[in-house]
C-alpha cells in the first residue's frame, strides 16, 4: 500500500501520542511489559499479534477503560500531543480523557435509543442542546461514517433495527460526532461479515485523512491492507514496530516473521 | 465380522427411552397442577359470580355508588370498595416505584460489592415480614405519626395503609429491577463511558432504558401485590366501604371486604355471600388487565443487546 518513495523517516513525522515504558496490571498479572511506542498524527497504526498477547489491554490504557475496574494498575506513560500531557497521571480526569479519544468495540453496542440520538449522545453529555447543532453534526458524523443514504429516513427508529454492520458503522458516527483527536478500534470488524467488513475498512482509508487511528485486528491481511504502521505484540511485549510493509515483507525479528508467515507456535 | 459390534452398539436402547417418556411425563404432570390450579379457580370465580349477576343487575354493580349488600334494601355498587382499592395501591406505588427503582440503580451500578452484600439480605428480610405486622405497625406506629401532621386523620386511614404497603413491595421492585439491570451487559456501558459519560450518566441513559422489559416487569408485579395486598388495609384502613379517593378517608378494600365476608357467617348461597366472587372476580380482572399490559409493554421494549 506504501510505495517505496513515499515512506520518511518516522522519525521526521509528528506524534499524536506515545507510550513510554509502559507497564499494566491485572491485580498481580502484569499484561504489558515495558512497552514504548509511537502513535503518529493522521496515520493508521496495526496491533496485531496472537490472542492473549495484551492488544485490548494496551488500547483501554488509551482512553483509562481500566480505571472502572478495580485493582487495575498502570505505570509509566502515555503522553498526548501537542498537549504533552501524561494520559494516565492521577491529576488527568479519565471523563475528560474519554471525550478526545473515541473508541469503538469489537461488538457493536449501540444504546437503546434512536439512531439520532445514539449519534448525538456524546453532544448531549457534554451539554449540547440546540436541535440545530445536534442534526449537523449528526449528519456529518453519520456521513463520515457513510451511513447516512441508508438511515436519513429513519433516524428515529431504533438503533438495534440496524444490520450488524450498520451498527457498527453508527458506533464509530458516534465517536465521530464528538471530534476525537484519537480513535481507537478493537477488533471493529471480528463480528461482521465480509461485505460489512469491507466497507469498514474503506472507512477507516477515508477516515486516516483526518484522525490519528490504533486499530487492534487479529487479521493480518487487514492490517496489511489499512495501516501505515504494524507494531507485533507477544505475551505482553512490543516485539516490533515500523511501517507495515517493513512489517510485514521485511521482519527484522524472526518472532514476527514466523508469526507472519503463519509458522508461529 | 466386524459388522455385529457395531450395529449391537447403534442398537436402539429401549430402556432409555422409556426412561426419557416417564420423565416427560412427571414434569408434565407438575406443570399441569398449576395450570390446573389456575383453570379451576377462574372457573369457580366465574360460576358463581354468574350466580350472583343473575341476582343483580351489571349495570348496577359497576354504577351503584352504595355498598350495602346485607341492608333489606342491599346495594352493589363495587366502585365504593374500587375505590379504595385503587387509592390506597396509588399511595403505596407513588412510593414503592420511585423507591424500589432508584434503590436497584443505587444497588446496581454504584454501590460497592461489599454494600450489595450487606443490603441484599437485609432486603429479603423486609420482603419476609408477615403482612399482617406491617397492618399493625401502620395502625399504630405511621398513623399516630401522621396524627402529628394532620390531627384530624381518622384512625383508620387509606393513606397511612398505602404509605406502608409502599415500604412492603420496596424489595420486590428492587429485586426485579436490580436482577434487570444487571443483566445489561458490561459492553454497553463501557461504550457510554468511552464517551465521557459519568456513572450516573450511564446509569440513566443506558443502564436503565436497556433494563426497561425488566423494569416495566418490576413494577406490574408491584401493581399486582397492590391492588391484592389484603392485611395491610384491612387492618390499617378500616372495613367501612366508602366511596372516596381521599387518601386520609377510611375505607374497605376490595380484599379487606372478601375477608371479612369470608370470615362471617354469612349463610352459603345467600346474595351477600355471593358478593365476594364477584369482588373476586373484579380483582382478578384488574390484575389480568395489569399483566396484559406489562406484556405488551414488554413485548414492545423487548431488549436487543
Ligand atoms: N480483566 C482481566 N483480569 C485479569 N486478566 C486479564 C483481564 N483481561 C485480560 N486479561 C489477561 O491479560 C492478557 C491480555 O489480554 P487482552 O489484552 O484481552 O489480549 P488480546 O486483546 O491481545 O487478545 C491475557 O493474558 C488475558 O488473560
Ligand atoms: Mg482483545
Amino acid at each position: 500500500m506504501n510505495d517505496e518513495q513515499k515512506k520518511p523517516d518516522p522519525s521526521t513525522l509528528e506524534k499524536k501520542a506515545a507510550a513510554l515504558a509502559l507497564n499494566f496490571f491485572y491485580g498481580q498479572k502484569q499484561a504489558l511489559k515495558n512497552i514504548n511506542l509511537p502513535i503518529y498524527d493522521r496515520k493508521v497504526t496495526a496491533l496485531i499479534g496472537p490472542s492473549g498477547c495484551g492488544k485490548s489491554t494496551f488500547l483501554r490504557c488509551f482512553n483509562r477503560m481500566h480505571d472502572l475496574y478495580p485493582g487495575t494498575r498502570y505505570e509509566g506513560q502515555i503522553r498526548l500531543y501537542p498537549d504533552d500531557v501524561n494520559l494516565l497521571d492521577k491529576a488527568v480526569d479519565p471523563i475528560e480523557v474519554r471525550m478526545r479519544l473515541s473508541m469503538v468495540f469489537q461488538k457493536p453496542n449501540p444504546f437503546p435509543k434512536s439512531i439520532f440520538e445514539n449519534v448525538a449522545y456524546g453532544l448531549r453529555i457534554r451539554g449540547e442542546k440546540r436541535r440545530s447543532v445536534l442534526m449537523d453534526k449528526v449528519e456529518e458524523a453519520l456521513k463520515n461514517a457513510a451511513l447516512w443514504n441508508e438511515v436519513k429516513d429513519r433516524l428515529d427508529e431504533l438503533a438495534t433495527t440496524l444490520s450488524g454492520g450498520q451498527q457498527q458503522r453508527l458506533c464509530i458516527a458516534r465517536s465521530l460526532a464528538s471530534e476525537p483527536e484519537l480513535l481507537l478500534f478493537d477488533e471493529p470488524t471480528s463480528a461482521l461479515d465480509p461485505i460489512a467488513t469491507a466497507s469498514i475498512e474503506e472507512l477507516i482509508h477515508q477516515l486516516r485523512e483526518k484522525i490519528t487511528i490504533l486499530i487492534v485486528t487479529h487479521n493480518m491481511q487487514q492490517a496489511a491492507r489499512v495501516s501505515d504502521f504494524t507494531a507485533y505484540m507477544y505475551l505482553g511485549d512490543l516485539i516490533e514496530f515500523g511501517w507495515t510493509d517493513d512489517v510485514f515483507f521485511r521482519p527484522k525479528e524472526k518472532q514476527t516473521e514466523d508469526y507472519i508467515t503463519g509458522r508461529f507456535g | 465380522m466386524s459388522q455385529a459390534p457395531i450395529a449391537g452398539r447403534l442398537a436402539y436402547r429401549r430402556s432409555r427411552h422409556i426412561r426419557e417418556q416417564i420423565i416427560e411425563w412427571l414434569l408434565l404432570s407438575s406443570a399441569l397442577v398449576a395450570v390446573a390450579t389456575t383453570v379451576g379457580i377462574v372457573f369457580i370465580l366465574v360460576k358463581e359470580s354468574l350466580v350472583f349477576f343473575g341476582q343483580v343487575s351489571i349495570i348496577d354493580f359497576l354504577t351503584d355508588s352504595q355498598w350495602t349488600p346485607l341492608f333489606s334494601d342491599p346495594h352493589f355498587g363495587i366502585w365504593v370498595l374500587l375505590s379504595g382499592t385503587l387509592t390506597s395501591s396509588a399511595i403505596a406505588l407513588c412510593v414503592a416505584i420511585p423507591v424500589g427503582t432508584t434503590l436497584a440503580i443505587y444497588l446496581s451500578e454504584f454501590a460497592s460489592a461489599r454494600v450489595r452484600e450487606t443490603a441484599k439480605p437485609i432486603l429479603e428480610l423486609l420482603a419476609g415480614i408477615p403482612t399482617i405486622v406491617f397492618g399493625y405497625f401502620a395502625l399504630f406506629f405511621v398513623t399516630p405519626l401522621l396524627k402529628i401532621i394532620y390531627p384530624e386523620l381518622p384512625g383508620f386511614n387509606l393513606l397511612s395503609a398505602g404509605l406502608v404497603m409502599g415500604v412492603m413491595i420496596v424489595p420486590y421492585i428492587s429485586s426485579i429491577s436490580e436482577d434487570a439491570m444487571r443483566a445489561v451487559p458490561m459492553s454497553l456501558r463501557e461504550g457510554a463511558y468511552a464517551m465521557g459519560a459519568t456513572r450516573l450518566q450511564v446509569a440513566l441513559n443506558v443502564v436503565v432504558p436497556a433494563a426497561f422489559s425488566g423494569l416495566a416487569a418490576a413494577y406490574i408485579l408491584g401493581i399486582s401485590r397492590a391492588v391484592g395486598e389484603t392485611m395491610i388495609v384491612a387492618v390499617a384502613a378500616g372495613m367501612q366501604p366508602n366511596l372516596t379517593f381521599n387518601p386520609t378517608d377510611q375505607a374497605a378494600t376490595i380484599t379487606a371486604y372478601i375477608v371479612q365476608v369470608a370470615k362471617g357467617d354469612l349463610p352459603h348461597g345467600s346474595v351477600g355471600y355471593q358478593t365476594i366472587f364477584a369482588a373476586g372476580l373484579t380483582l382478578f380482572l384488574l390484575t389480568l388487565v395489569f399483566n396484559l399490559m406489562g406484556y405488551f409493554l414488554r413485548k414492545r421494549f423487548r431488549e436487543e443487546y
